[in-house]
């Protein structure tokens, strides 16, 4: 009999979601669906504030990545105002987002991933976490604790906190860098060489011993997008957008992320809070695409850095030529290009005299009555889009999220494992721990995507055609 | 002009007949918690924070608006008073839509301080969440309604230090705002000189700079003192 089955809550992301794995009459998998159940409505109740407060008001959104939503903002504000900003400011912004992506990708990797594949799939859920892991390799947990706290140190230095930091503002930023604070920043670079160098020796290992896992976590065609620079080099604050495909070949090239809504769609499902966003010239749901760390890469043809080039071009082996790494799993090991290449780029900064200038924040009034502010978050490309009256107050707000972005990803990945495990009508216990996985692979972050609160428990369900909830299983 | 002779606190005060409360015990350094106060304009007791207590009266009353009389036995803390103006303050965050996190004026608010220095760790009362709207149509300033307390110091400015009488108050208890004019965008407001003591004026992030950001709204209101005192004692250069 056919049958659905449903994982709510799904733990250790960033929110609070459900898991629904519909089951057709033979008895196998049709199809899955990753439901977030939360709602909170920023971009509704943000109409009616001033453009110039949404760099403030959207890194509430997540305390995880309230940098991402605080320089989209921020841009946005400077396309209202219709200025270019100070060098210095646009510098400053980008050591702020590097600062991010190291922090968020530490906690990505270290925190939440690495319990499952360093202490294995089928430890008991009580100790395949952080504390797991400190229990069995307090050194590393130690170092990618610290990792992440090097990040958030590059934030607070320049924004004076480390969460909710208001310091960039539409045409600019308010402080620049001062010498004691590249000092401090300074100081840690050694070690935070060191960690990543520890992370991508485990990697390999990581690799080596897990290739059903490649073969199986979202390993599927799909369009992948992210800012490349002019000659395509991976960029994670200016910059345009470039959809590649899972051959490799690029479909489009040098799009004006300002004019996002002319090849991007949205698609609203009733099934979940969490919008579907796809590349509309190929429509829904075959315009697909996946963003962050794995689809950066992807659209990238270099790195810029050359530590991260050694092992980018290890990277792109794993696509086989031309093709682009169309697995999911493998957005760990992109993750961690990424925390390599940040760390080489905040190190070139420290050099750079322009980030102590005093000319930080350009002046204007309402110039014109849209601005989209786009940015790379750790997760993926981030859109906020205001439209503004002639006073500046808000009378629309679009923000397109990450996880919105890769949420048909995240469908496909579900029901690629799920086809892997379930057999019959029951929720096998190891096929729930690795579609957990599979999920966490995005590293999604809800409360971004819907704008939503909530806590982070797991709730499958197995479900007949017919709507039957033939097996069900929650954990929180 | 007689002087007068009470205690504050305990402590021996002697004051002219024509001062405050408020006056006599800010000049012998006793603090007394204060909102729609602002030195250099008068008094209207609006806010009700420095309400205190005085012997033989059994009602609590206001020490900006109270004048000083002989043998008066003022206490300016007590239990009593303490939770009067906790609660004061509890109801000005219901009534309106204050957001701290995200003001321009955190972490400078008058009234965020005094919450912090009253102890008000929450609100008892249901929040009103009111749908005010911003009106940002001024060359140079912003009036945003759901931070507004109502003290009326921007009105009193306005109209007694700049004579300009552009702002006022339109409609009563929940209803009651701070208007321009004829109840028009301030931006159409012919009488503004756009002189910001208005701005300089406010206690919380009601009226600001616009393009003002998170706590970016730091106001200097001595100057506001200063343009009085040099008025009437005719000193034109600052100290």
């Amino acid at each position: 009999m056919a049958q659905r089955i449903i994982i709510d809550p799904v733990t250790r992301i960033e929110g609070h979601a459900k898991i629904s794995i519909f089951m057709d009459d033979a008895g196998n998998v049709s199809d899955a669906e990753f439901h977030v159940v939360e709602f909170r409505g920023f971009e509704k109740f943000c109409e009616g504030r001033p453009y110039s407060e949404m760099p403030g008001i959207t890194p509430r959104i997540c305390g995880i990545c309230p940098v991402s939503h605080l320089l989209a903002a921020a841009k946005a504000g400077d396309a209202i105002m219709a200025v270019s900003i100070p060098p210095a400011a646009d510098k400053l912004r980008r050591l702020m987002n590097l600062g991010q992506l190291i922090q968020s990708h530490a906690l990505s990797f270290f925190h939440l991933s690495a319990p499952d594949f360093l202490l294995g799939w089928d430890t008991p859920q009580a100790k395949r976490n952080v504390f797991g892991l400190i229990a069995s390799n307090a050194d590393l947990a130690r170092a990618g604790i610290r990792l992440r706290q090097f990040g958030q140190e590059v934030i607070q230095v320049l924004g004076g906190q480390k969460i909710h930091p208001a310091w960039a503002v539409p045409g600019g930023v308010r402080s620049a860098l001062t010498e004691e604070g590249r000092a401090r920043i300074r100081a840690w670079l050694p070690e935070a060489y060191a960690t990543t160098k520890t992370a991508f020796d485990l990697w390999k290992k990581v690799l080596d011993s897990h290739k059903k896992e490649v073969e199986i976590f979202g390993n599927f065609p799909s369009l992948f997008m992210g800012l490349v620079e002019p000659d395509g080099t991976w960029e994670h604050h200016g910059g345009k957008l470039r959809f590649t495909d899972s051959s490799g070949s690029i479909i489009a090239d040098q799009l004006d992320p300002q004019k996002y809504y002319e090849y991007i769609g949205e698609s609203v499902q009733t099934s979940s809070y969490l919008k579907s966003p796809y590349y509309s010239p190929l429509g829904f749901p075959d315009g697909m695409y996946r963003v962050g760390p794995l689809a950066r890469l992807n659209v990238a043809e270099q790195m810029g850095t050359p530590k991260a080039d050694v092992e980018f071009k290890k990277f792109k082996k794993l696509g086989r030529g031309r093709s682009a790494v169309t697995s999911s799993f493998l957005y760990h090991y992109a993750r961690l290009i990424e925390i390599l290449t940040s760390i080489e780029r905040v190190e070139a900064y420290m050099d750079d005299a322009e980030l102590l200038s005093e000319d930080l924040r350009a002046d204007a009034g309402i110039n014109s009555l849209r601005g989209v502010g786009v940015s790379e978050a750790p997760r993926g490309t981030l859109f906020h889009d205001y439209t503004v009256d002639r006073d500046g107050l808000l009378r629309k707000v679009n923000l397109i999220v990450a996880t919105g972005q890769n949420n048909l990803a995240m469908n496909q990945t579900v029901a690629q494992i799920a086809r892997h495990y379930v057999r019959g009508n029951t929720i096998p216990e190891p096929m729930l721990n690795r579609v957990e996985h599979g999920i966490r692979c995005y590293d999604p972050c809800l409360s971004c995507s819907t704008h939503a609160i909530g806590q982070m428990p797991l709730h499958v369900q197995l479900i007949a055609p017919d709507g039957t909830v033939l097996h069900e299983v929650a954990r929180g | 002009m007689a002087a007068k002779t009470l205690t504050i606190d305990g402590k021996q005060v002697s004051a002219d007949e024509s001062v405050t409360i408020l006056d006599a015990a800010t000049d012998a350094g006793i603090k007394i918690p204060t909102l729609c106060h602002l030195d250099g304009v008068y008094d209207v007791g609006a806010c009700r924070l420095c309400l205190v207590e005085v012997a033989g009266i059994s009602k609590l009353l206001p020490a900006c608006t109270t004048k000083v009389s002989e043998g008066m036995d003022i206490k300016t803390d007590s239990e009593r008073l303490r939770k009067y103006r906790r609660m004061t303050l509890e109801l000005l965050f219901a009534e309106r839509n204050h957001v701290c996190a995200v003001c321009v004026d955190n972490g400078h608010c008058e009234l965020q301080a005094l919450a912090y220095s009253q102890g008000m760790d929450h609100v008892r009362y249901d929040y009103c969440f009111p749908k005010w709207e911003v009106d940002n149509t001024h060359t140079l300033f912003g009036m945003d309604h759901n931070r507004c307390i109502l003290c009326t110091r921007c009105v009193r400015v306005c109209w007694h230090i700049e004579g300009a009488g552009t702002k006022n108050v339109s409609g009563r208890g929940g209803k009651a705002r701070i208007i321009t004019d004829l109840n028009q965008p301030w931006g159409t407001a012919d009488t503004c000189t756009k002189c910001g003591k208005c701005v300089m004026a406010c206690p919380t992030g009601a009226l600001f700079n616009k393009g003002s950001t998170v706590g970016e709204m730091e106001r200097d209101r001595t100057k506001l003192e200063f343009i009085v005192t040099a008025r009437e004692k005719k000193q034109w250069i600052a100290d």
